[in-house]
């Protein structure tokens, strides 16, 4: 992978990272309705009066993978608006520069998404992650590199679907169960201070990114070509 | 980013179906360089269709485009598009960005060695007033975002030009300047293929005509001397009504 590739990828990264940072509207949305979901979690799931601590993997996943998924649309909507996705392809920069570009840049907003979910989950569920702070970090990261590998495939393979806001969920959803089953599983090991079991789904999510990315580099360009 | 020249472009019997509909069926053409092909047709003809399986960017469901350079073919690949210039109905720049920013981007995409230099030269050339070059391109009026994407279509210094209706929201002046840039990119030899309605704005440059016809080509002619705004007129009339 030579220095010109990754100079692509970070103008592509950074030109998409550029317009919301001008607009501000795709993480504004994210993390308001991420919120909304932990908060309103927060006062669902009561025990003894106090908020059940078990829910918190569950509840944080469905906020990043939801709030995710409204970003991941209107990111690629704005390529649609100006046609930018045809500019983009009719480049010679190669497809896969292009696709790993808009992924980090997606990766980069749930990672956002993650920096309000995750405070907030220790806040209202009030939880005490200790030492597990950089663990869990680890598993976000995979989590959101995984939702965003996963998420541009599709999202610009439907960027010419008419219906592409009701497919997206429905194409994108069952292919990351597994990561999301993975990152629940290994949040909630964390929170327990089983460490061993979390290691496992850890390398787990490593597996599933990897087998993905590989995936993506291989379709990205086939998908993407009317 | 090194590119060789395209010379010709051959459309051997190329289809396109969209579901049902059947948009383009066994067109053949020859482009050349150092000509300006007027593409025209009534709305539906097919016209924007063969200029997105021209830009490599859609796939033709039958036949085959040819790129040639010399009596060699080209493959279709990285060095093969940043050979083509494209002007579609969507302006292909991001509201959010300034004119300097969009062309500086794609600069970058297509390897040019001194994208903002360029970007400021090419903008002088298509007229678009220094003031509103560090403004967002979405508080542009319909000219100026017309005016900014033939200079991101020009950026590369493509040998093959496809502007699907370039003369759209431009005032007399810019339709002007646009028809004499025409007129350079042919002199300069490239393959220049221009979808319109306004006939009044390429007669003289143009030396090619091809009329398409539900998905068809109905005439394909070619004057050397550059077709006169009565003879495009004609041929318009004689074959795409």
């Amino acid at each position: 992978m030579g220095v010109q590739f990754l100079r692509l990828v970070a103008a592509v990264a950074g030109k998409d990272l550029r317009v919301e940072l001008r607009s501000r509207e795709i993480v504004y949305t994210m993390g308001l309705f991420a919120a909304v979901i932990v908060v309103v979690f927060s006062f669902a799931f009561v025990r003894d009066q106090r908020a059940l601590v078990e829910a918190v993997p569950g509840v944080a996943w469905a906020a990043v993978v939801f709030a995710g998924t409204i970003g991941l649309g209107r990111a690629f909507d704005r390529e649609r608006e100006s046609d930018t996705m045809r500019a983009l392809l009719l480049a010679p920069a190669p497809r896969l520069a292009v696709f790993a570009g808009k992924t980090v840049a997606i990766t980069a907003l749930v990672f956002a998404v993650e920096a309000v979910v995750l405070p907030l989950c220790l806040l209202f569920f009030n939880v005490d992650l200790g030492a597990s702070t950089a663990t869990l970090a680890l598993v976000l990261a995979l989590g959101a590199i995984g939702f965003a590998v996963v998420g541009t495939v599709f999202a610009a393979m439907l960027l010419r679907t008419q219906a592409r806001d009701v497919l997206l969920p429905v194409v994108l959803y069952p292919i990351l169960v597994p990561m999301i089953m993975a990152g629940t599983k290994a949040t909630a090991a964390l929170l327990l201070n089983q460490t061993g079991d979390a290691w496992f789904w850890i390398k787990f999510l490593a597996a599933f990114d990897l087998a993905f990315i590989i995936t993506a580099m291989w379709s990205f360009e086939a998908l993407v070509i009317e | 980013m090194t590119t060789t020249r395209i010379s010709s472009i051959v459309v051997d019997k190329i289809g396109k179906r969209f579901g049902d509909h059947r948009a383009l069926a066994a067109v053949e053409l020859e482009l050349r360089a150092g000509s300006v092909c007027a593409l025209l047709g009534p709305n539906g003809a097919g016209k924007t269709t063969l200029i997105s399986i021209l830009s490599t960017l859609t796939r033709a469901s039958t036949g085959a485009v040819r790129y040639l350079d010399g009596a060699a073919e080209r493959r279709v690949d990285d060095r093969l598009r940043a050979d083509i210039g494209l002007l579609a109905h969507a302006s292909l720049c991001y509201g959010e960005l300034t004119a300097i920013e969009n062309l500086t981007f794609f600069a970058t995409l297509y390897g040019l060695a001194d994208g903002a230099g360029r970007a400021s030269a090419l903008l002088d050339e298509v007229g678009l007033e220094p003031a509103a070059r560090t403004r967002a391109v979405r508080t542009y009026s319909r000219g100026m975002v017309q005016r900014l994407a033939l200079a991101r279509a020009l950026l590369a210094r493509p040998s093959l030009l496809l502007l699907d209706e370039p003369f759209t929201g431009l005032d007399r002046g810019g339709a002007l300047a646009l028809g004499a840039r025409l007129g350079q990119a042919k002199a300069e030899g490239a393959i220049v293929v221009c979808v319109t309605h306004d006939l009044e704005a390429i007669a003289g440059v143009t030396d090619h005509v091809v009329v398409l016809r539900r998905g068809k080509v109905a005439c394909d002619v070619r004057d050397p001397d550059g077709f006169s705004y009565a003879a495009l007129r004609d041929h318009y009339h004689r074959h795409a009504d």
